[in-house]
This record gives structure tokens, C-alpha cells and sequence, in this order.
């Protein structure tokens, strides 16, 4: 049996049938990992023995009837800025090369007690900030359908590990589209919840009013699978929201008809690239035929959410990163005299130029005589883009679009132009800066072969319907794995 | 409209981010700075008289608890994460002269 090729829930199904054992799932994914992963380099780290000694343990959960949940047994990925505890956590940055944490995430814990093995850590771009992977401290992480491509970013290392069947399932996190957008670019489906959905409790923040932790998965039943045990409310997080109910897997119904669509004719301006255009205009043709209501419309202030969200990103981030100091965890400078000097020199030494970028920025439009200006200018902005969001979806049950503008570019094109490379974030970012739900899922490839993601934007809360309507047009195709996906896997 | 970033403010804020860059790094971060604020003044393009600053996107409220110990003592994990320590405190530099 071709145990890699199963989704999270197939798996699970046939863990708990007693077809496979969690022993044999694990092994598959670390057979996987050794053979693909010097390739890939989705992993910063990751461990065999505790990989293993979880998975028996799982065993017996599941044979004593501890666990019983649909993802038990299933050997799963972790975005290295979420806290394990007792495991190495790095936000792929030299400055806390090795931090131990104390503590898992509140989404770690839950994760734990619905049985699921932890294989490793995901490689991202460090503290979260870029969108290729390629400002790890510790190497880029390649693209499994094209190795001199990038996977995306920041959670490349996620997309990338579920792309090549190096797990199962995985967790990203999104602050500006860093779960959508590297989903998009290695052909996987991943889900940014509503703000406040999940805990943030253990997530190494970077824009704490932006970041949400998300499932990234081979489809979309998986996605609201692994939401669905990854939500909850959690006191330790005061931005935590209550929700009525946490079924999202109850959206997985094949029915969209009467289900109000609107696609912004803003998202199909200049800039996008004409194939991905296309793909994404066939996939609204799919869910109109369907039965779906499909709209056009101005969602207006599209192209002021990049430079507002710069603004409040940064400014979070130098306020969030200044915890990291080398005093009490990380990196510390060899050389300093006196205390303030260890602390720029720590800083300096420990963290890379895009987070040195980001955090000057941030200080900058923070500090007194521009704070007016440009930080409470972009807090307007952010409430005018909210605002054009509400109207939207007076009209519309959801929005649709493209993710990114493009495919996934070479290794080394993107770095050398910062402003370039975040306008590529333009359809993912106003959906953190309003707080909605976003979901990027494959809908076709480019002549290149490179997969082509479609976004499904809902409104606040508004999860089951993205999930729908993307659940529905997911029925319409087969998920395809990159070929290197296929190469380690063992055939019973 | 270009802006300019003179040296004093790329010091100040250095200072502000605690971090100490280099010559060409400072020149580099000017530069990067510059365009990336001629890119954000975009945003004067909007009139956002009369709107408020918009922090959260729920009406957010300080959430409050009873202050009780939920978790045990970690003090040796924490430490140990420590990069010097001493008599199970944190070493840090000489700060009070």
C-alpha cells in the first residue's frame, strides 16, 4: 500500500481500521523525509527516536480508546515559530538557534490530545517576514516541483514537506498570506482562520494584531479537519475569540448553489500574470456551473493595503522583537562592553537584513514626530480596507480570486528587490489586515507546470462558507503530487 | 515626493531598534528606508480625516482573571535556556557603576 499518497484522513481512517499502524505511518514519513529532504530542505530539524516513541504511544491511545478523534495517528509537520516543548523552536533565525521552550502553543496542545505524532520542524523564512523561505538562517527550502524554485513564504517549509509527502499534514502561520501564498506555489490547500479563531499562545510573534496559526494539508477536507482540532478559546490569549461552534468539517458539503460569489476586477488588474488569471477565471466558471451566483465587483483601496500593512507589521515586529536581547534565551555576542552593547550586539550579530529591515522600519514609524504620519495613517487606512470588506460581503457570501500574482519564482530573483517581492503579497495582505478567513487551494497549473492557487475569501467567522465553496470545487478535480513526491515511497 | 534620511536619524534610530549597524550597513538601511517611505506615502493619497485609527478589528476589551498559579515551578527549564547563568539566576553585564 502507498501509505504517503493517503490525505491526513484517509490515513487516519485506516490507522484507526487497524490497516496501518501509527508505528508504520511514522516510519513512511521519515523514510520520506531522509530520502527527499536534502533536496527539499523543508525541515530545519527533526526526530526519529521521539518521532517513534510518540507513535507507540499513539498506538495505545488509540487501542485503550484515549484517542479517538479523525487525525489520530497522523504523523504531522510544525512551522519552527510555534512552541514545542522540550523541542528546539527557532523561527529559523540565528538568534534563537537553540531555544528550548518551556511551553507548547495552546494549538500544539490540542494537537497532542487528539493523538497526532509530531515528526518536526519546518523551515520559514526568518521570523516569518518574507515570502519565499529564502531569509532562513539556515537555508532555502526548494520547491518540490521545481527545485531551482522557491516554495513560497514564510511557511515554505510547511507547503514544501506536505508537497513532497514528507508528512501528512502541517501548521503554518499567516501574518500578510504566509500560509496561502507558499500553499499556492507548491499545489497544497491551506487555510488562514478569522483572527482570534486560534490561540496564539506559543506563536513567536512577529505582527501580533495580524498573526494566525492555520493548517496547511493536501486538501480541503484535511484543512478544516486540522482546524477543527487547532481551534479553540483560550484565556491565555487575550485576542482569543469564543466561537458558537467549531464543526468546520460540517461545511464539507458538495453544494454551492445559490452561494453569492464576487470576484474583485481590482485582483485581475496589472501585474497579474495572465495564465494564472485565466485558471483562477475557470475556477468561477466550475463553481457557476455549480449552481454559485458569480459577481463582479470594485473592492476598491486594493492597492493601499500593501504599504499600510508594511507599517503596522513593522512596527509590531521591532516592538515584538525587542524581547530578544540575549539576556534570558538564543544568541548572545561574544564580545561587548557593558550591558547595552551586549544588547546591539546580540541583536546585530543574531538577527538577518530583512528582519534588521523590518525592525528599523518599525522603529522608525513609531518614534515620536512620525507615529501620527505613518503608524496611526496606516490604522486608518486599515479601517477604510475593513470598511470596503463589510460592504463586500453585504453583497456576497464570498469573495474569490487569485493568490499571488504569479507562480513561484527561481531561487535568487526575489530578494534583491524588497519592494517588488511584497507587492507580490497584494491579494493575501488586506485579508490579515480585516481579519478574515482566506483559503488558497490548487485550480491548475502554468505552462511551466508550476501549480496555480485560487483564494476563497470569507467574511469574519465566516469559515464554513469558504469551506464549501471550496470543498465543491475540489470535487471537480484530482489532487496531483509533484513527482519527487513519489520518490521514497514505500510500496507494500 | 523622496525622502530623505539624513545620518542623525539612521543613528537615532539604531539607537530606538537597538541595533548597530555598519558603515555600508547604515547607507544600506537609508536607502532602504527612503524607498520603502516613498512607497508607504502612497498612503497621503487617502483622506482618513475623521477616521479612527483602527487597532483591532473586534471591539477588544481587556480580558481579565483571577491571578492563580496554573502552572508549576519551570525555573530550571527557563534557565537552562539561559546563554550565562549563576547560582540559578540570569548573568547579565555589570549595569549600575
Amino acid at each position: 500500500m502507498n501509505i504517503l499518497g493517503l490525505t491526513a484522513l484517509e490515513l487516519g481512517r485506516k490507522i484507526k481500521e487497524k490497516e496501518i499502524s501509527v508505528v508504520e505511518a511514522t516510519k513512511a514519513a521519515l523514510h520520506q523525509i531522509k530520502a527527499v529532504d536534502g533536496d527539499i530542505h523543508g525541515f530545519v530539524s527533526y526526530d526519529e527516536e521521539s518521532a517513534l516513541k510518540r507513535a507507540q504511544e499513539v498506538q495505545k491511545g488509540i487501542e485503550e480508546g484515549k484517542y479517538t478523534g479523525p487525525l489520530a495517528g497522523v504523523p504531522m509537520a510544525i512551522k519552527d515559530n510555534i512552541c514545542t516543548k522540550g523541542y528546539t523552536t527557532t523561527c529559523s533565525s540565528k538568534i534563537l538557534e537553540n531555544f528550548v521552550p518551556t511551553y507548547s502553543a495552546q494549538a500544539i496542545e490540542n494537537l497532542m490530545d487528539a493523538g497526532v505524532v509530531f515528526l518536526g520542524k519546518t523551515n520559514m523564512d526568518e521570523f516569518a517576514m518574507g515570502s519565499t523561505t529564502e531569509t532562513s538562517a539556515f537555508g532555502v527550502t526548494r520547491n518540490p516541483w521545481d527545485t531551482n524554485k522557491v516554495p513560497g513564504g514564510s511557511s515554505g517549509g510547511s507547503a514544501a514537506a506536505v508537497a513532497a509527502n514528507e508528512c501528512f499534514m502541517a501548521l503554518g502561520s499567516d501574518t500578510g498570506g504566509s500560509i496561502r501564498q507558499p500553499s499556492s506555489y507548491c499545489g497544497v490547500t491551506g487555510m488562514k482562520p478569522t483572527y482570534g479563531t486560534v490561540s496564539r499562545y506559543g506563536l513567536i510573534a512577529y505582527g501580533s494584531s495580524l498573526d494566525q496559526i492555520g493548517p496547511i494539508a493536501k486538501d480541503v477536507s484535511d484543512c478544516a479537519a486540522l482546524l477543527e482540532t487547532i481551534a479553540s478559546y483560550d484565556a491565555k490569549d487575550s485576542t482569543s475569540v469564543k466561537l458558537d461552534a467549531y464543526d468546520f468539517t460540517s461545511a464539507l458539503v458538495d453544494d454551492v448553489k445559490g452561494l453569492k460569489i464576487g470576484i474583485p476586477r481590482d485582483y485581475f488588474g496589472e501585474g497579474l500574470d495572465s495564465e494564472v488569471g485565466q485558471a483562477v477565471k475557470n475556477a468561477a466558471k466550475v463553481l457557476e456551473e455549480k449552481g454559485a451566483i458569480v459577481e463582479e465587483f470594485d473592492l476598491g483601496l486594493v492597492e493601499y493595503a500593501i504599504p499600510a500593512y508594511y507599517v503596522i507589521a513593522s512596527a509590531e515586529a521591532s516592538s515584538n522583537l525587542s524581547r530578544f536581547d540575549g539576556v534570558k534565551y538564543g544568541y548572545r555576542a561574544k564580545d561587548y562592553e557593558g550591558l547595552h552593547d551586549m544588547y546591539k550586539k546580540t541583536r546585530s550579530e543574531g538577527f538577518g537584513p530583512e528582519v534588521k529591515r523590518r525592525i528599523m522600519l518599525g522603529s522608525f514609524v513609531l518614534s515620536s514626530g512620525y507615529y501620527d504620519a505613518y503608524y496611526l495613517k496606516a490604522l486608518r487606512t486599515k479601517a477604510l480596507i475593513k470598511k470596503e470588506f463589510d460592504k463586500a460581503f453585504e453583497k456576497y457570501d464570498v469573495i474569490l480570486g487569485p493568490v499571488a500574482p504569479t507562480t513561484a519564482p527561481k531561487i535568487g530573483d526575489s530578494l534583491s528587490d524588497p519592494i517588488k517581492m511584497y507587492l507580490g503579497d497584494i491579494y493575501t495582505i488586506s485579508v490579515n489586515l480585516a481579519g478574515l478567513p482566506g483559503m488558497s487551494l490548487p485550480c491548475g497549473k502554468d505552462s511551466n507546470g508550476m501549480p496555480i492557487g485560487l483564494q476563497i475569501i470569507g467574511d469574519c467567522f465566516q469559515e464554513k462558507k469558504v469551506i464549501r465553496a471550496a470543498y465543491a470545487f475540489e470535487q471537480t478535480r484530482t489532487y496531483e503530487a509533484p513527482e519527487i513526491a513519489k520518490g521514497g515511497a514505500e510500496h507494500e | 515626493m523622496a525622502n530623505h534620511i539624513d545620518d542623525a536619524t539612521i543613528e537615532y534610530v539604531g539607537i530606538l531598534a537597538k541595533l548597530e549597524l555598519s558603515g555600508e550597513e547604515k547607507e544600506q538601511a537609508k536607502k532602504d528606508m527612503e524607498s520603502m517611505l516613498d512607497y508607504v506615502d502612497k498612503l497621503n493619497e487617502l483622506d482618513t480625516s475623521g477616521v479612527e485609527p483602527m487597532s483591532h478589528v473586534f471591539p477588544v476589551h481587556n480580558v481579565f482573571r483571577e491571578d492563580v498559579v496554573t502552572n508549576g515551578d519551570g525555573s530550571e527549564d527557563t534557565l537552562a535556556n539561559a546563554p550565562e547563568e549563576q547560582d540559578h539566576a540570569f548573568v547579565v553585564p555589570k549595569t549600575i557603576i
